[in-house]
């Protein structure tokens, strides 16, 4: 479905990401973990347009998304949540939910998956006009996941959505995101918190100082003596 | 009736209800800092004064054509420089706004820097109210459909914004070009009040003034951007009688004003949002401040 091959991308003179190379097949969870500053976001943005490689391509069902401004690549189907969950704090919750749909025309289908989102996130419900700043860390995080999911991506790129949450809610965070898979839609996970994100996810890179120093199947690194030193703490 | 002192008074705070809310678009809801407004007013009263004196325009066709003038220019303008972000960009603007300026002051068609002088007086007080009128009927239709949520959406958060498909480029480009058409309007109606006009009375100076209005409104709050205009017009008159000293006593009352109200006149901090704003549309919520910006 996705394919990244050897994407190169700078912030200014300091290269960020070295050849980096993943693939992501239909309905998997994959995730993608590595320490602070291992080029994780980088990756991310790259794949959503937000960045532009200076070498390497993206495609994604079979087209070429390198150089396609980020608008367009949401309405091929990849829906990006980025990191810090950047909801619009001054908006209300339900035009946090419309702004997700935006380059969509098709009112009842959005309805729908407006229905569907509720469903999703059963906490949002009956809160539609709360201003989003107000929603506790948690809410806002799941509020970013819906708001993504109202461009009815294929892909939805997931970047440290555990990030300053309880524990107790990022294990819920975790189950929502089986969940939307299980509902159909393939997924990019990158993640700090890597013992959940392998027990979650299909397949695992290990990203380190802008390259890929592991891939395997994600149970298999959850087992692997230098994964388990380097991001399981043991 | 009303003196004529007083109607001038009435009259430039009507136009200036057009340039703050204008601006406003811009500023407090698109969240581009444009310290340039003053630009497109002067483009929108040359391009009209041109348009009745030289072309024979009737009034309310002069008036469109120098909207449409200032609007292009700022679709040009905008294209370039609205990649910049926050301070570079205030400083692209600043920069935009003495070239038109000096501009201005050099061309024959404008007169240099004599000024263009023997524009028919027909800018009156019926006029500037429907005007007004128009602007924030046009505005408030923007701001309360999809376009104004974009808008607000950039302003909240760009790379969000962009994330979530939305075309960030065109929709500031749009926000300039209107907010710039709509000063273009202004500065039309002030060159057919007062009948004469010289580049330096669009210098930066104005677009200061037009900032102030806005920001000491509130940010992001069209009923603040005009009870801002409606207050720095008349500020300055009510302290006449302090000659010299008057615009000492103007600064004084901006400064105390950020002070106790940073977030403007009606503009409302995140904190006191909630529940209290939840019937509120975007045509009158306020922004944070200019954090953003």
């Amino acid at each position: 479905m996705l394919t990244v091959e050897g994407i190169s991308t700078y912030y200014g003179n300091i290269q960020a990401l070295k050849e980096v190379e993943l693939k992501v097949n239909e309905g998997e969870i994959v995730t993608l973990i590595g320490s602070n500053g291992a080029g994780k976001t980088t990756t991310l943005l790259t794949i959503s347009g937000l960045l532009k490689p200076a070498q390497g391509k993206v495609t994604f069902l079979g087209r070429t998304i390198t150089g396609v401004p980020p608008h367009n690549i949401v309405k091929m189907g990849i829906s990006h949540v980025p990191e810090g969950r950047r909801i619009f704090p001054l908006m209300t919750l339900m035009e946090n939910l419309e702004m997700g749909a935006f380059g969509r025309t098709d009112k009842r289908a959005i309805k729908e998956d407006l229905d569907m989102v509720f469903q999703t996130f059963p906490q949002l419900k009956g809160r539609e006009k709360q201003m989003a700043g107000t929603l506790s860390g948690g809410e806002q995080q799941m509020l970013a996941m819906g708001r993504a999911l109202m461009s009815r991506p294929k892909l939805l790129l997931l970047d440290e959505p555990s990030m300053g949450l309880a524990p107790m809610i990022v294990k819920e965070i975790f189950q929502i995101i089986e969940k939307i898979n299980r509902q159909g839609t393939t997924i990019l996970l990158v993640e700090q918190n890597a013992q959940m994100a392998l027990k979650t996810a299909g397949k695992g890179y290990v990203l380190e100082t802008g390259k890929i120093v592991l891939q395997d199947n994600a149970s298999a690194l959850l087992e692997n003596d230098d994964v388990r030193k380097s991001y399981l703490g043991e | 009736m009303i003196s004529t002192y007083y109607l001038q008074i009435i009259i430039l705070a009507g136009i200036n209800i057009i340039m703050a809310t204008s601006l406003n678009l811009i500023v407090g809801y698109t969240g581009q800092l444009s310290i340039g407004h003053a630009a497109f007013m002067s483009l929108g009263a040359y391009a009209s004064a041109i348009a009745t004196l030289h072309l024979g325009f009737p009034f309310i066709a002069a008036l469109l054509f120098g909207a449409v003038v200032a609007g292009l220019f700022g679709v040009l303008v905008g294209i370039p420089t609205l990649r910049l972000k926050g301070d570079y960009l205030a400083i692209a603007t600043l920069g935009f706004g003495e070239i038109v300026r000096i501009i201005f002051l050099n061309l024959q068609i404008t007169g240099g820097a004599v000024g263009l002088r023997g524009i028919p007086k027909q800018t009156t007080l019926l006029w500037v109210i429907a005007a007004a009128i128009f602007t924030l009927f046009v505005l408030r239709r923007i701001l309360n459909s999809r376009v104004g949520r974009a808008l607000i959406a950039i302003r909240e958060d760009e790379t969000a914004a962009e994330s979530m498909g939305i075309n960030t480029m065109y929709f500031k480009t749009l926000s300039f070009g209107v907010g710039a058409f709509f000063a273009g309007f202004g500065g039309g109606l002030f060159a057919h009040y007062f009948r004469y006009i010289h580049p330096n009375v669009f210098g930066f100076m104005r677009s200061i003034e037009h900032l102030c209005m806005v920001v000491l409104g509130g940010l992001g709050n069209m009923w603040g951007a005009m009870l801002g205009a409606v207050a720095l017009t008349a500020i300055p008159e009510l302290l006449r009688a302090g000659a010299e000293y008057r615009l000492l006593a103007y600064g004084a009352i901006l400064v105390l004003m950020m002070r106790a109200r940073p977030q403007g006149l009606l503009g409302e901090s995140e904190q006191t949002g909630g529940s209290i704003r939840r019937k509120i549309r975007i045509f009158s919520r306020g922004a944070d401040t200019l954090k953003k910006t």
